[in-house]
């Protein structure tokens, strides 16, 4: 079976996110001076052939602690997801 | 190549920009330089292993993330492993830290921008391989270039750092000075290189294989190669 998965990594809490802190100081100038805690992240999406979900959902786990995340740094965590829609094909009918 | 020439190795990842410097660098004080290639399993036989700076694999997902798993890196970390000296530049100091080789991680600079100028960093052990016969509180003048240079590490394993006295370099002030203006990336405790705690293992983000040549700027980069020098020497 395929089972497709987003994984989503996340700078650290107290680890300075520059891109976040840019994108929070440009929000205000275009009207928006409410938003704040502004984080950038990693959206990771991948599609795993394995006998059973739970195999796939803990090889996934390996794959983002060893590769896909830096523990010193980012957390992750796993999404298990229907096959997304592509945008591109949305409008076609 | 005389029996008294150390041999240094150069690894050339996918991307790796200052490789021919390095090279030129260890040529110019007196050691044999070894080109190695990233999917070699292969040291050649080096003394010394240095990991250049540049982009390699075009740093995708995290700076040095992908290099890390490069074939020649199991050698590297076994030749580590038995005590062989091994500097990461820049992106290799960026490798060293992904690998595990190192604490810690390098960050976006916190002014969001890359910097590329002559920056003064101090020498705080003498206990590495980069910094055996220097003086703790010398001052060099060396150039760094990166984007992602700020070092971070979580608070228990920053506290370990400074504890264990693995700090190997400081970005300061011309007299040594440590303040803000001249912490040139934002850099937790202004930390521009670490060591492993046996000392063979360095990383530092300046370029010393840049200021090795009185022709074209600084020469803060010569004690550092004497000392790589000296290091891999000894171990012939």
């Amino acid at each position: 079976m395929k089972y497709q998965f987003q994984v989503i990594v996340s700078l650290k809490p107290g680890l300075l996110d520059p891109q976040g802190k840019a994108i929070e100081g440009s929000l205000p100038a275009m009207g928006w001076a409410n938003a704040s805690n502004v984080r950038v992240g990693k959206h990771v999406e991948l599609v795993v052939d394995a006998e059973t979900e739970a195999a796939a959902v803990s090889q996934v786990d390996e794959m983002a602690q060893r590769l896909l995340s830096n523990p010193v740094i980012e957390s992750y965590r796993i999404v298990s997801t229907a096959p997304l829609p592509d945008p591109r094909f949305e409008d076609v009918s | 190549m005389s029996a008294g020439t150390p041999r240094v190795g150069v690894v050339t990842f996918p991307g790796s920009l200052d490789d021919r410097d390095a090279l030129r660098a260890v040529a110019l004080m007196g050691g044999d330089g070894v080109p190695l290639w990233h999917g070699d399993r292969d040291l050649r036989g080096v003394d010394a292993v240095i990991l250049p700076g540049g982009f390699s694999y075009g740093d995708y997902l995290r700076t040095g993330a992908l290099a890390r798993f490069a074939p020649i890196m199991e050698e590297v970390r076994a030749f580590a492993g038995r005590g062989g000296p091994v500097v990461g530049i820049c992106n290799g100091f960026q490798i060293l830290c992904e690998a595990g080789l190192l604490s810690g991680a390098l960050i976006r600079n916190r002014q969001l921008r890359f910097v590329c100028r002559f920056v003064d960093v101090r020498v705080e052990t003498s206990l590495s391989t980069l910094t055996e016969g220097l003086v703790p509180g010398e001052v060099l003048r060396i150039p760094v270039k990166h984007g992602e240079g700020q070092f971070v590490a979580r608070p228990d394993e920053l506290a370990r750092i400074e504890a264990e006295a693995l700090v190997t370099f400081r970005y300061c002030g011309p007299g040594g000075e440590l303040d803000d203006e001249h912490n040139v990336n934002g850099s937790a405790g202004w930390i521009a290189g670490i060591r492993s705690p046996q000392g063979n293992v360095v990383g530092l983000m300046p370029h010393p294989e840049h200021a090795v040549d009185p022709d074209v700027g600084p020469t803060g980069g010569q004690p550092l190669f004497a000392s790589l020098l000296t290091y891999a020497l000894a171990r012939v």
